[in-house]
C-alpha cells in the first residue's frame, strides 16, 4: 500500500506555514506553468517518466528529515514513484491523493473577523488555484460570495454552523473558474445575484446585482451594499459589507488590477477600469479592508493564511494604482498580459449556461492557475 | 500526418504514468529507427509522451487525435543516441584535486551544494552556488580558470557540469566522489559570515 496524503492535511501544512518538500514528478512544463506554492515549501520537479529505471538520480537532493510529498497530475504516477522512494528505503515519502487536480480543488476556511451586530466572515482560500470566495453569516443565515465549484463545501460549513444560506452572490461573470453560485442557490432555496450587465447571454433566472439595493444577511443589520466597478468585466460590481469590508471581486487585487481582456473586450473595458481603480474606489474610505477574488503570489498569504489589505495602504503600494498617465495605463492593461486561463472561453459560456460540461470535463478546464491579474 | 509504424501499441482506457510504462517497455524489444505507434485516451500522454521521447533520445514525431483518441508516434533513436544515464567525462578524483591545490595550480573550485552544506565544512577559496541557482549565476564564474566542480557525492556536480560545458565553458571537471570522502583541508563558515580554517593540512 502505498502512503498517501490528502489535500486537506497538505493544505493545512502550507497554511501552517510548516516546512514542505515537495516532489513534483509531473513534466518540466506543467510544473513551470502551475504548482504548489507556499512561503516555506520547497520543492523539486523530475518527471515519473525519467525515474522508471529507479529513483537513483534523486535521492541526492531528498530531505531525510522531512517529509517527501510526491505529487503528478492525478495521484498515480506519484503512487508509483513514491513505491519506488519507499523500497529505495525512503520511508518518509507519501503520494498526493488526487494530484494537482485534486489540489485545486481543496478550499480552506480562514475566520476574517466578527461583524459588528454578531455573526462572521470567512474567507475561502482555494490554494491550487489562488481563487477566494467569501462566506458571511449572521443570525441564522448566510450570503456566499463568488462560489467555486466545490459547493458541498460551503454547504457542510453552512451546515456545521447551523446557518441557511439565503443570498449567493457573484461580482462578475467569471472566466477562471466555474461558479457554484447558481447551484449553492438552487440546492438552498437561495437567491442568486448576478449583475445584469454580465448576464446579457445566461440561459437562467437571475437576481440582478445593483448598485444601490441593499441585501441584508440576518435580522441583524449586515449589510451587503453593491458598487458599481466595471473593467474586469462590464458589470463587475463590489460589495461592502458591514461597513468594513471591500469585496473588489477581480477589479482590485492585493498585489494587482484586474485584467480587462477575458471577454475579448479590452481596449473599451480599460476606461471603465480606469475610472474604477482611479475614480469611484477613492471615494471610499481609506479603512475599508480589501477583499479580492484572487491571489497571484503566496507572498500575500498572511501569517493566518488569508488575504486582504486596507484600502488606503493599496493607494500606497499597489503598483496598478500609480500609473497617473492614462496612455501608460492603457499599454499596461492591453499589452504584455500573461496567458490567459486554462479554457477561458468554455468556462465563461458555462458560467452563462450556455454549456452543461459532465464533472470530469469541469474539473479538467479548471486545471491551471487562475491568471486574473495583469501581471 | 501519414506515418507507417511497425508496432501499434494500446495504451487506450489507462492514465498516466501507465501508457508511457508500456511504451518504454515496447520500445526496448524494437529494431532502432523503427516507429511505434501509441494509443492513448489520457490527455498527458501528449506532453508526457514528447517529453519522455525528448528525455531519452528517441524521435517524437507527433501526434494525432482521432476522436477521443491520441496517437502518438514515436521513432526508436539509434543505440548511441539513447541518453542512458549521461554522465559527464571529464573527471577528476580527490587525489589529483588535493595535489593540484598543493602546488597552487590557479583553478577554481565550485561547491554545487546547498549554502547550509558549503557552511559546515567546505575546501578553503571554493566559491558556493547551489545546482538550482547555476543557470542564474553563470555570470559569477570565471571561464578563464579551470573549473573543479564538486558536491556531496559527484551527482549533483555531474549534472552541473553538463550544463556549464553546454553553455560553453571550457575545462570544466566533475570531481569525485565529493565531499562525503574528502580529507584535505576545510574551512566553515559561522553565523555573521566570518571564514575560519580547520584541518588545514597543507600549512
Amino acid at each position: 500500500m502505498t502512503k498517501t496524503i490528502t489535500t486537506n492535511e497538505l493544505a493545512k501544512k502550507i497554511m501552517n506555514q510548516e516546512d514542505t518538500f515537495i516532489l513534483d514528478v509531473r513534466n518540466n512544463d506543467a510544473f513551470s506553468d502551475w504548482k504548489i506554492e507556499g512561503k516555506k515549501v520547497e520543492s523539486l520537479n523530475e518527471p515519473y517518466f525519467n525515474l522508471m529505471d529507479g529513483v537513483d538520480s534523486i535521492t541526492d537532493k531528498l530531505p531525510k528529515d522531512r517529509n517527501v510529498n510526491v505529487i503528478c497530475a492525478k495521484g498515480k504516477s506519484s503512487e508509483m514513484v513514491t513505491d519506488m522512494l519507499e523500497e529505495a528505503g525512503y520511508t518518509n515519502a507519501y503520494s498526493l491523493e488526487g494530484g494537482m487536480k485534486g489540489w485545486s480543488e481543496h478550499l480552506e476556511p480562514v475566520k476574517l473577523g466578527d461583524l459588528k451586530d454578531g455573526g462572521a466572515i470567512y474567507q475561502f482560500v482555494r490554494l491550487g488555484k489562488g481563487c477566494l470566495s467569501y462566506f458571511i453569516e449572521s443570525n441564522g443565515e448566510a450570503a456566499i460570495v463568488d462560489a467555486a465549484r466545490m459547493t458541498e463545501s460551503y454547504e457542510n460549513f453552512a451546515k456545521e454552523r447551523g446557518v441557511k444560506i439565503k443570498h449567493v452572490l457573484d461580482t462578475h461573470l467569471h472566466a477562471d473558474h466555474i461558479s457554484g453560485g447558481r447551484k449553492l442557490a438552487k440546492n438552498a432555496g437561495g437567491t442568486y445575484y448576478l449583475p445584469s450587465k454580465d448576464a446579457e447571454e445566461v440561459t437562467f433566472n437571475y437576481t440582478s446585482l445593483e448598485e444601490g439595493k441593499t441585501i441584508h444577511v440576518g435580522n441583524t443589520s449586515v449589510t451587503v451594499q453593491p458598487i458599481y466597478s466595471p473593467g474586469h468585466t462590464i458589470g463587475s460590481t463590489s460589495l461592502v459589507v458591514d461597513e468594513t469590508y471591500l469585496l473588489t471581486g477581480d477589479t482590485l487585487f492585493v498585489q494587482s488590477i484586474g485584467r480587462p481582456d477575458l471577454a475579448g473586450k479590452a481596449e473599451d473595458w480599460v476606461e471603465d477600469l480606469r475610472s474604477t481603480l482611479y475614480s469611484r474606489y477613492t471615494n471610499l474610505s481609506d479603512d475599508l479592508i480589501v477583499l479580492p477574488a484572487h491571489f497571484s503570489f503566496v507572498e500575500e498569504l498572511a501569517e493566518d493564511g488569508s488575504v486582504s489589505a486596507r484600502l488606503g495602504d493599496l493607494y500606497q503600494k499597489n503598483t496598478g494604482l500609480q500609473v497617473e498617465d492614462e496612455d501608460k495605463f492603457r499599454k499596461m492593461v492591453t499589452e504584455n498580459l500573461p496567458p490567459q486561463p486554462n479554457a477561458y472561453e468554455e468556462i465563461r459560456k458555462t458560467n452563462m449556461g450556455k454549456m452543461n460540461p459532465e464533472n470530469e470535463q469541469q474539473r479538467d478546464m479548471e486545471v491551471g492557475p487562475n491568471r486574473c491579474a495583469i501581471g | 500526418m501519414e506515418i507507417s509504424s511497425d508496432k501499434i501499441l494500446d495504451a487506450k482506457g489507462v492514465s498516466c504514468p501507465v501508457p508511457i510504462v508500456r511504451t518504454k517497455k515496447a520500445i526496448e524489444d524494437m529494431e532502432a529507427n523503427q516507429v511505434i505507434e501509441v494509443q492513448a485516451t489520457d490527455e498527458g500522454s501528449k506532453a508526457d509522451i514528447k517529453a519522455w521521447a525528448d528525455s531519452t533520445g528517441h524521435d517524437y514525431l507527433g501526434t494525432k487525435e482521432d476522436g477521443e483518441v491520441f496517437i502518438h508516434y514515436i521513432r526508436k533513436a539509434e543505440m548511441d543516441n539513447i541518453k542512458d544515464e549521461v554522465t559527464y567525462s571529464e573527471i577528476v578524483n580527490l587525489e589529483q584535486l588535493k595535489s593540484k591545490l598543493a602546488i597552487k595550480e590557479p583553478i577554481t573550485i565550485l561547491d554545487v551544494r546547498e549554502q547550509e552544506e558549503f557552511a559546515f565544512g567546505h575546501i578553503p577559496g571554493a566559491i558556493n552556488i547551489p545546482l538550482g541557482e547555476i543557470e542564474d549565476r553563470f555570470d559569477e564564474i570565471d571561464k578563464t580558470k579551470e573549473l573543479h566542480v564538486i558536491c556531496r557525492t559527484g551527482n549533483r556536480s555531474d549534472q552541473a557540469a553538463q550544463r556549464l560545458a553546454k553553455k560553453g565553458y571550457k575545462n570544466v571537471k566533475n570531481v569525485i566522489p565529493g565531499m562525503t570522502k574528502w580529507d584535505g583541508p576545510t574551512e566553515m563558515i559561522h553565523e555573521g559570515g566570518k571564514t575560519d580554517d580547520k584541518n588545514n593540512n597543507n600549512e
